[in-house]
């Protein structure tokens, strides 16, 4: 059934809450690598110009001058694209924005395969694993519009690192309007007592839509919104591993050192379960269409509801069972 | 163009009206492409079709397309990655893959991506999209045929906006200390990037005057004038014991009457009614 909801990038969610929070904050500074129409902080730019600095093509330098803004007692957001935002300035945000806890929010878009026709060089799917490996450094993967508007507003809201993750595709808005992001929490997005799915950023979508097929095969599947990577939320994985003693995780990253190693980090020492996760095979992508390529790699919802049948099926509580 | 000289650094004299020829249907096939793809950067590929063309039909490139991997072929880094639409069409042109191909650029399963990869495609010798990169492979490829005793060139392609990468600079710093002279950077000068004009965004300023303080070998050449870009890289290779640069003033877009010098058509790929009006006005429709 096609979703006839508005689609909204979390990229133009986030253009639209820095311009709100700049109007409400005169500590609020931003910066931008060349990128200002594609990350959207052009709007920003615009309503206050002097706020607002294009560093040109040079991440590394922009970093370290969000870093040095920041120790002043500005609140500093930065773009770029996430390969050049976690990837090119990786090291600068290592030692001049996590070691020192600058008060700087890396907000980085176009993450992940879903970056699309760009290609392999584009779609970065390694940051989640290098931003949340940092110590001070919180990492936050909004799934739609109306979350990127609440997780804006409270990562300026609290002092410290952020990495907050965004992409180029429009997704629907999908989260109910009384929906409230908090730091470090995820979101029960539905109840399910056979397995749970756990989504972040595009693919908590994906997860909602698996659940609706897996339901109707008799599966009663739990999804979890897992907006915030780091920290975890270890409670509701601990809820999760003991009520439904089966986890699928989903991102639109490598299956090493993301969400699903975040994930199976928590609940193998807590509370041990099967996680199989579903991400980038240890392998870089290719140019294609957004959604297309989300699909070609298996991230999206019939890949998500296959992968949970065959998990418990291999558990021996498959729908024939 | 296969090596039939084996004085690498003979002086070529090309046609230039050929060459101009040469350089009107590789913007046709970029446009076509663009156009079929529904993304990517127009503005850098149709600027640098008449350096690229000089380089690539004027005699310069000693390649052989039916050998990509052949050990002595010179090396071609577009380190702007972003504007490997122009690449891909001389690529075919040259007859290293078929022309058809050109029609899928950026499709899902396509052999031509949205940035070079040579996984995927012949000819391409780097993997490049992330600016600043690609110059410094270019400089290891340069050094290594010194290693290995090849007499190959490498030739870079880079950008004004590329040249705000720090990177860029340490590189520049490297290839002048240790001599490297079989390295040739060819930069888009255009004043444009994403975001505007460079002037606005973040000025670069001359960068002739920043590569001859760097000891570089610097010249700045009209990069539509296929007679000078020719005497240039007849120069370049006449250098020895120093990188050589082309700072090639070029107009984004050109000739396309309503892409040149706007920054929009950095990476907006033309419509239907644009592709249609820009064929005319080359006069390829
Ligand atoms: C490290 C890095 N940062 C940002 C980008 C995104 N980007 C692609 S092209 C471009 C502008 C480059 O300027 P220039 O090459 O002068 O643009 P053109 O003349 O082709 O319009 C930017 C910022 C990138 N590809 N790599």
């Amino acid at each position: 059934m096609p979703d006839d909801r508005p689609r909204v990038a979390t990229r133009e969610a986030y253009g639209k809450a820095l311009a709100a929070l700049g109007a409400e904050r005169s500590d609020i500074v931003v910066l931008d690598a060349d990128l200002s129409g594609s990350t959207k902080t052009k709007q920003f730019a615009t309503a206050f110009p002097d706020r607002f600095f294009n560093m040109g093509v040079a991440e590394a330098n922009m970093i370290g001058t969000a870093a040095g803004l920041s120790f002043s007692g500005l609140t500093v957001f930065a773009s770029s694209f996430a390969m050049f935002a976690a990837g090119k300035a990786f090291e600068q945000v290592r030692q001049e924005v996590a070691l020192p806890r600058a008060n700087v929010k890396i907000c980085a878009t176009h993450a992940g395969i879903t970056t699309g026709e760009d290609g392999a060089s584009h779609q970065v799917l390694e940051d989640i694993a290098i931003m949340r490996v940092l110590p001070e450094m919180r990492v936050i993967v909004p799934a739609d519009g109306l979350e990127t508007e609440q997780a804006i507003a409270a990562v300026a809201a609290v002092d410290g690192p952020c990495y907050v993750r965004l992409s180029r595709l429009k997704v629907p808005m999908f989260l109910p309007a009384d929906y409230r992001f908090e730091l470090g929490k995820a979101a029960l997005l539905r109840q399910g007592k056979d397995v749970t799915l756990v989504g972040t950023g595009v693919t908590t979508y994906q997860c909602v839509l698996a659940a609706e097929q897996l339901a109707s095969a008799g599966i009663r599947a739990r999804v979890l919104n897992m907006a915030t990577v780091k920290p975890i939320d270890t409670d509701a994985l601990l809820a999760a591993a003991r009520q439904t003693g089966a986890i699928v995780t989903v991102e639109e990253h490598q299956r090493i050192g993301g969400l699903g190693s975040a994930v199976a980090e928590t609940v193998s020492e807590l509370h041990p379960c099967p996680v199989v996760r579903l991400g980038m095979n240890d392998r870089f992508g290719e140019s294609g269409p957004g959604d297309k390529l989300l699909e070609h790699f298996g991230l999206s919802a019939p890949s998500i509801a296959r992968a949970a049948t065959d998990l418990l099926t291999r558990l021996g509580r498959g729908p024939d069972a | 163009m296969i090596a039939t000289n084996l004085d690498r650094n003979a002086p070529q004299q090309p046609d230039p009206q050929e060459l101009a020829a040469i350089a009107k249907e590789l913007r046709a096939d970029v446009l076509k492409m663009l156009n079929l793809a529904g993304s990517g950067h127009p503005g850098g590929s149709l600027g640098m079709a008449d350096v690229f063309t000089t380089l690539w039909f004027g005699g310069h490139m000693h390649v052989d397309p039916s050998k990509p991997d052949w050990a002595d072929r010179d090396r071609f880094v577009l380190s702007n990655g972003h504007i490997c639409p122009i690449l891909y069409a001389i690529l075919a042109r040259q007859g290293y893959f078929a022309r058809d191909e050109l029609w899928t650029l950026r499709q899902l399963g396509s052999s031509l991506q949205g940035h070079p990869d040579f996984h995927f495609t012949k000819g391409v010798d780097c993997c490049t999209g992330s600016l600043g990169n690609g110059v410094s492979v270019g400089l290891g490829m340069a050094m290594a045929a010194r290693v290995q005793g090849r007499d190959y060139r490498v030739y870079v392609g880079s950008s004004d906006g590329e040249s705000q990468e720090g990177q860029v600079w340490e590189m520049a710093t490297a290839a002048a200390h240790h001599k490297v002279d079989n390295l040739t950077l060819m930069v888009d000068w255009n004043g444009i990037q994403i975001d505007g004009y460079t002037k606005d965004v973040m000025d670069v300023r001359d960068l002739a005057t920043k590569f001859e303080a760097f000891g570089w070998h610097a010249q700045t050449v009209d990069g539509h004038d296929i007679g000078a870009l020719n005497d240039a890289l007849n120069t370049a290779k006449t250098v020895q014991g120093r990188p050589q640069v082309l700072l090639c003033r070029t107009v984004l877009g050109k000739p396309i009457s309503f892409m040149e010098n706007q920054p929009k058509y950095h990476g907006v790929a033309p419509s239907d009614e644009e592709l249609a009006a820009a064929l005319v006005e080359l006069g390829a429709s």
